[in-house]
Parts: structure tokens; sequence; C-alpha cells
């Protein structure tokens, strides 16, 4: 069986880490790159980096990190960020990501998606979506509300037919952002994860409060996700993959245990 | 044999060895060529891109050349670019010449003699044809991607340093399928066993993205450059 993935999230500022990772040698603080590699060398299966560059004068920084990554590490590895366009999409792909990541642009302007999904093919579009837990009313009969600009913005959009049109608009993969989860290490959300995961036919990646390995056990099994997303677990160096896919391995979920 | 993974990167044996000629990357626009190069480069393995037919026997010898058949994306349309570039019928000859080649992904499903994807006739340069997974379970996702265990069911000099347990990444939604159960020499499982490599007399296909499969990916590329087209 497909063994489910483990994929580590780095976010990108004027081509440096907007986060201190803990091991890398003090000369390559700051530099995604030597991040990559040591994470592809310790058994990640998959990596994600997010442009939050603020100014898009400093974008083309984004697509000179992707080459040098491409360069160096041979699993896939995705982009998002500020992809607005199929051009945006084809510059990040060019450069050596194997897909892209797209998010409030997909919200706002959902052709995007069939675009680049054309454009592409539906392997190479992942749909990013930022979620928070809401009342349940006739417009979010699931509880679960689109939000965009980091939670600010509320769409007034059901997550779950977001989740379903994204799918059928040729989507290939599904991330789920749990905006209340998010930062709280208590564990990624569960419910909102299954009830997705449920809903659609591809794959779901489960990203927000993974903070100890019950919570990636949890959400690849209760959560029903393929894949979990973490970042500070690793970034701070308070697990290794390898203890992550051990802890999984040992409570019988299929994972990549040789690399 | 050498022990499995004794070379898991095989740079001493590249070098020991003084391989390789050139290998001939088929251009027809399929998406995962740049990946492929990139591997070969990280490897200092020599390549170049050919995209038209002639480009691609021009000078071609039996078993010093190699090439690397990529591809992602649709039967239909990849034949029909394949023709364009009339790199069809040079595969074909390519192949009756001994020149050790390597498919992947798509590039394993049209060297069979048809894809379901589109109703396509392929290469036929072994026979068989492409199934699609729903047709073994209705409740899989399709496409199959991500990482999944591959298993040598029978040994290929490619294959040598594969061992038990080894992953590789796959993304696709139709799977090759070999006429004859001696051309199939790695499974692995999704719903049901299914071919991951074929390979047939200096032909050697995967359905898995060895570019894309770490160290053990990269170590299978660095086989197939000292591969000399014999099983």
């Amino acid at each position: 069986m497909v063994s489910k993935r483990i994929i580590a999230c780095l976010d990108v500022r004027d081509g440096k880490l907007a986060k201190s990772v803990k091991f890398v040698n003090t000369k390559d603080i700051g530099d995604p790159v030597p991040v990559a590699r040591d994470y592809y060398e310790g058994g990640i299966d998959e990596l994600v980096f997010y442009d939050i560059t603020a100014s898009s004068d400093n974008r083309d920084i984004m697509l000179d990190v992707v080459s040098k990554v491409a360069a160096e590490i041979f699993i896939p590895f995705s982009v998002g960020g500020g992809l607005r366009s199929v051009e945006d999409c084809r510059r990040v792909l060019l450069a050596g990501a194997e897909k892209v990541n797209v998010n409030s642009a997909a919200v706002q302007r959902p052709e995007l998606i069939a675009e680049a999904s054309r454009a592409f093919g539906a392997q190479c579009v992942v749909l990013s979506m930022d979620v928070r837990a809401v009342p349940v009313t006739p417009d979010i009969p699931s509880g679960y509300e689109i939000v965009i600009h980091g939670g600010r913005t509320p769409m007034g959009i059901d997550a779950l037919h977001w989740a379903e049109r994204g799918e059928r608009l040729g989507a290939g993969e599904i991330v789920v952002n749990s905006i209340d989860a998010d930062g709280t290490k208590a564990g990624y959300a569960i419910e909102l994860t299954r009830a997705i995961a449920d809903t659609v036919g591809i794959p779901v990646i489960a990203s927000g409060g993974g903070g100890r390995p019950e919570h990636l056990y949890q959400v690849l099994t209760e959560g029903h996700a393929d894949a979990a997303l973490v970042a500070s677990i690793l970034h701070y160096g308070e697990y290794t993959i390898g203890e992550l896919k051990r802890h999984l391995h040992e409570q019988g979920v299929k994972v990549r245990m040789r690399w | 044999m050498e022990p499995p993974g004794s070379i898991r990167d095989g740079e001493a044996s590249h070098r020991q060895r003084g391989c390789c000629d050139v290998i001939r990357i088929v251009d027809y626009e399929a998406g995962n060529l740049t990946s492929v190069r990139r591997a070969l480069d990280h490897l200092d393995i020599r390549c170049r891109i050919v995209s038209s037919g002639e480009a691609l026997v021009a000078g071609l010898s039996g078993s010093a050349d190699r090439i690397i058949f990529p591809g992602v994306g649709h039967a239909g349309a990849a034949m029909r670019r394949l023709r364009e570039r009339a790199l069809d019928e040079a595969l074909v000859e390519a192949f009756q010449r001994g020149t050790p080649i390597l498919g992947i992904c798509l590039g394993a499903q049209i060297v069979l003699t048809a894809s379901e994807e589109g109703d396509t006739p392929c290469l036929d340069l072994i026979r068989g044809h492409c199934p699609r997974f729903e047709l073994i379970d209705p409740g899989l996702k399709v496409p199959h991607m991500g990482w999944n265990e591959v298993e040598v069911v029978r040994p290929h000099p490619v294959l040598r340093d594969l061992r038990e347990g080894d992953a590789f990444y796959f993304v696709h939604s139709y799977y090759p399928l070999p006429r004859q159960t001696t051309d199939i020499f790695a499974t692995c499982e999704y719903g049901a066993p299914f071919p991951a490599v074929i390979g047939r007399d200096n032909l050697v296909a995967t359905q898995f993205h060895p570019e894309k499969s770490g160290r053990v990916g990269l170590s299978l590329l660095r086989r197939f450059a000292e591969w000399d087209g014999v099983v």
C-alpha cells in the first residue's frame, strides 16, 4: 500500500527562512537550501516552500531558491505563496518544483485551479485551504469556513463545498490548514480533516497543530489524512524525521522507513 | 553479483569503470525531462536532450549509448508529439539496434502495444496494454500518488541495488501490464499487485520516478548508466 507521507513546510521570505531552524550550521542560518538538504537526507517524503515575501519585487529570489533546491534534492517538492496565474505557476515548475500550491488566489478566482490543471496536469496542482470553525449557518452548513489573508478575512464559503469544487476544477491534492489549530502544537484538527478527506477522492494533507508524534498518528488514522505537514517540531529540533516515522511505524502506520 | 546496496549512489564505481557515454534524453515536451536531467547532472552523468528522431539515432551505437525516455501526461497526446517529431520510429530503431533504453512513468506505458488512456495505439516494443486503476478497486484514490515499496520479482542489472523495503515515488492513473509475465521485473501493490518495472532485452522501464525517489532512485539511474543492455 502507498505510504503515508510526512511533508516539511518551510516559510521563505526574501529568499531566507522565516523561522529559525535549530540544527543548521551557523554560517548557513536562514538559507533554505541546506535545511531542505538536511530534511531530504533525514528521510522527509516531500517538502513545501511557502513564499511569504511581501514585496513582488523580490519574488524572483524565490525562483532562485527553487532551482537551487531542485539541483540538490531528489524528492517531490511544491511551492506556494503569491501564485496568481498560470504563468506564475509555470515559472515555479520550470525552476524545478514538482507541484504548485494555490490558496487565496484560487478562492478569489477559482478558474486558476482549472487553468493550472489543464496546463500542467492535476498531479501538479495542490489546493491549499485555510479553514476556521464557525457556527453552523445556511451558508456554512459544515461549520467550517474558508478564510484568507492568514485567517483575517472570512469568505463565507463552506470548506467542504470548496474542497469538492476544487477537486472538480482539477486540483490533484488538498492541504487542509486549520487556522484554529495552527501554532497550538495541541494536535491537528481531526474532525475537519476527516470531513474533507471523506468528501473528496484526492489525497488530503493535514496542516496546523502538529506538536508530537501522536498527533501525526491521530490525523493519519482517525483523521483519514494521506499526509501530515510538519513545521516547528522539526525546525526547532524537537523531533527528528526518523523519530516521527519510527513512532508511526511502530503504531502500524505504513511509512517510508528506508531512504 | 555484488552485495546489494554496496554502492548506493555509485559514484566510485562510475569513475572506476570510466563510463558513460552521453545519455540522450528524449524531448517531446514531457513534464519530467528537466528533473531527469538535474538528477543525471548531480550524478555527473553526461546527457543531452534530443528533440527529433534524426537526432535520437544519429551516430547511435548498440551498447555504448543510452536513451532515457521520460514522460508525464496523457498517452494520446504523448504519442501524437512523438510522431510529429519522428521519435516513435527512432525509438523502435534504437530498440532494435540494442541501445539500452530506460522508460520512466508514461515512458513505461507507451512502450507497450496500447494504452486504455484515450484508447491509444503505442510503440509495441513490449506486448501488452495499460489499464486504469479503478478496474482493480473502485475505492482506490486515483492517481496512485506517493511513496510505495517495490519488490523485485526477476533480477535485472538496473535493479541490483534494490533492497527489501525500498520505496519509490509514483504518480499515475494507468499502469503497464505486459502480456508475458517474464517481461515484469518488479511489482508494487496498490489495491492489488501491479507491474512497477517492466523490460525486454535492452529496454527497461519504471512506472515510478527514479529522479524523484531519493537515493534509491539515483542509484537506479546510476546502474542504468552502466548497463550494457544485456539482462
